[in-house]
């Protein structure tokens, strides 16, 4: 366990390192890494400071939630399917943040528009909790995510098309797929508060998820709480995805992938798994992004594109799996 | 020979397209004109008689991107669908070489004559589309008057320069437009080199943040966020912009006087000529 950890650790370090040196502007990997440590009062500082570091804690910050997310929320339904991007929370929060940028709120107002997207995420996160109930099958999880994320979509683009500025239609796209082109600390501060909190509340859960594995009548006689760990999941989910979707869009994927591929190594218990899915994630998170900009350099390729493709096929396989278990 | 024949393609085109019409042309101008594309709108409301346009389309009715908003007002509006555009039973329509395909095609086999216009990307293309609309609309003297305060105008704006200090022009999602199109074109003839040349955007194109700072141009400019916000027009509030524009000139200036090639484009000159002799003068 500590062993993983540490190795998780160290990449995620060298892929910070990575991202901090990669970007459109030619400049050697030292030279923008002193930049970014000692103040040069020029451009490279400003570059390094404002643009990729930035960039690069975005990423950290958001993958990590979306793998811890998709850690509690698999550990709590006991589903491997589910994930934040797949269920609709994602989606949800995505039409709050949308709501408030153009309705205005988002400009006037500070922490307005993390707040509407946590607010969106509750809904979302709600329902589908509310429609699959606790034991949550895989149908009935999988069928309430895809209407949720149907009809959050939909509002999205219904929005975004009525908005008076020409700009707003194109923008469909990044908030079903999310990127972290041109974000500045701004972004990370306005995410920040929300992430720490989110996080805490999740990873809080660890000793009620490790209980849930041996049933909800064992946990309960162990002194686990049921419906606190309800809620605690409903409100750090709803302020982990809403803060990430706000800044950087409904990025998919990442909640189902790493779970499943870290779970072998945890010894495949939910407490466990949370830390390490939110290193995993953060890991996954920054190799997208890193790749988006060595794929296309000049073009803004969409985040949920990669982490889709990666994705998209071990869903297939969990599926698959999952019926052939006969659930 | 090779650079001519878009130009050659489509008056050709144009010309095709009126043949039928246009020996009722020749003898009595249009009287039912609907134009469906923002800047052949200004031009047309710019050159016709009173009573002889009947439609513009919606977005000349738009003060954010149009330079006569008001003007338009007294015009039908039309979003620039076949169906509405037909059934305002017009004897000639007016399109932009952007205008959709499918309704120009659609209209011409309904024997409506449609003439397109050509996108102006030069400041001697202006005076060629305001030629253009004097011809359609039968107003040749107007335009040509036109064409001449306009060439005075511009005259007495290009001032002797003597530096010539680097601006970047940046929009909305990082977009930045190149010497060869008609904002690279305001931007010389106000005096200014442009950076997106140096970059290697002879034509415009996304321009990434960080290569615009390495850049370390004398000037930004920028067009003005709309009313509603949007996550395109975030990058021009980036602390990277804002924290650029405390070192250098900024202007922020609306779309309406950029976009179409019309003589509006004088006042986009003016407003840049003003930021250069600020620059010159915090400069050195």
């Amino acid at each position: 366990m500590t062993r993983l950890m540490i190795a998780l650790t160290v990449v995620l370090a060298l892929l910070f390192c990575t991202a901090l040196a990669l970007g459109p502007a030619n400049i050697g990997p030292f030279d923008s890494l002193r930049a970014l440590v000692i103040d040069d009062q020029g451009a490279l500082t400003l570059v390094m400071r404002e643009i990729r570091l930035p960039r690069a804690i975005l990423a950290v910050l958001i993958g990590a939630s979306l793998g811890m997310t998709g850690a509690a929320m698999q550990g709590y339904l006991r589903n491997p399917l589910a994930d934040p991007g797949l269920i609709g929370v994602s989606g949800s929060a995505a039409l709050g943040a949308v709501l408030s940028i153009q309705t205005g709120v988002a400009a006037t107002v500070a922490f307005a528009l993390p707040l509407s997207a946590l607010f969106g995420a509750l809904i979302g996160v709600f329902l589908v909790l509310l429609l699959a109930g606790p034991r949550g099958s895989s149908l009935t999880l999988i069928l309430a995510g895809i209407a949720i994320s149907a009809l959050a979509g939909a509002l999205t683009s219904l929005t975004l098309n009525l908005s008076p500025n020409p700009w707003a239609a194109s923008e469909i796209v990044f908030w079903m797929m999310g990127s972290l082109v041109d974000r500045s600390m701004t972004h990370v501060w306005i995410a920040l508060p929300f992430i720490v909190v989110g996080v805490a509340l999740l990873a809080s859960l660890a000793r009620g998820l490790d209980a849930l594995t041996l049933g909800e009548d064992a946990a309960e006689s162990m002194g686990i709480n049921l419906k606190r760990l309800r809620l605690t999941l409903i409100f750090g989910t709803a302020a982990v995805v809403g803060a990430s979707t706000a800044v950087a869009g409904a990025i998919g994927f990442i909640g189902l992938v790493v779970p499943h591929v870290l779970r072998p190594f945890v010894g495949a218990k939910p407490g466990r798994l949370l830390w390490a899915s939110a290193l995993g994630g953060a890991i996954l998170l920054l190799a997208a992004d890193i790749a988006v900009r060595v794929v296309l350099p000049t073009r803004d390729l969409k985040l949920g594109v990669l982490t889709a493709l990666i994705g998209a096929p071990l869903f297939l396989h969990l599926i698959y799996k999952t019926r052939k278990d006969g659930l | 020979m090779l650079v001519s024949v878009p130009s050659f393609k489509s008056k050709f085109i144009a010309g095709l397209v009126l043949i039928s019409p246009a020996i009722a042309l020749a003898d009595t101008p249009p009287t039912r004109v609907v134009s469906m594309n923002l800047c052949t709108d200004q031009l047309a409301m710019l050159v016709a008689d009173e009573g002889q346009l009947l439609s513009v389309s919606r977005l000349a009715q738009d003060p954010e991107g149009s330079a006569m908003a008001e003007q338009a007002q007294t015009y039908l509006p039309n979003s620039g669908f076949a169906e509405e555009i037909y059934l305002m039973r017009p004897d000639l329509v007016i399109a932009g070489s952007f205008s959709t395909p499918a309704t120009t095609a659609m209209l011409q086999r309904l024997d409506v004559p449609v003439v397109v216009f050509d996108y102006a990307s030069s400041l001697s293309d202006i005076r060629d589309r305001l030629f253009q609309m004097g011809e359609v609309l039968g107003h040749h003297d107007r335009a040509a008057k036109i064409v001449a305060d306009f060439d005075a105008e511009l005259a007495a704006l290009q001032a002797e320069v003597a530096t010539r200090p680097r601006a970047a022009l940046y929009y909305a999602n990082g977009y930045t437009s190149g010497d060869s199109t008609l904002a690279g074109q305001i931007l010389i003839a106000a005096g200014f080199d442009n950076i997106a040349t140096e970059a290697g955007f002879p034509y415009g194109g996304t321009m990434p943040l960080e290569v615009l700072a390495l850049m370390q141009p004398d000037a930004i400019i920028t067009s003005k966020p709309h009313a509603v916000a949007s996550r395109a027009e975030d990058i021009l509030i980036h602390p990277v912009v804002e924290s650029l524009g405390q070192t250098t000139g900024t202007g922020s200036f609306s779309d309406r006087d950029w976009a179409c090639g019309t003589p509006f484009v004088l006042n986009a000159i003016a407003d840049t000529a003003a930021l250069r002799r600020q620059f010159e003068e915090n400069g050195s």
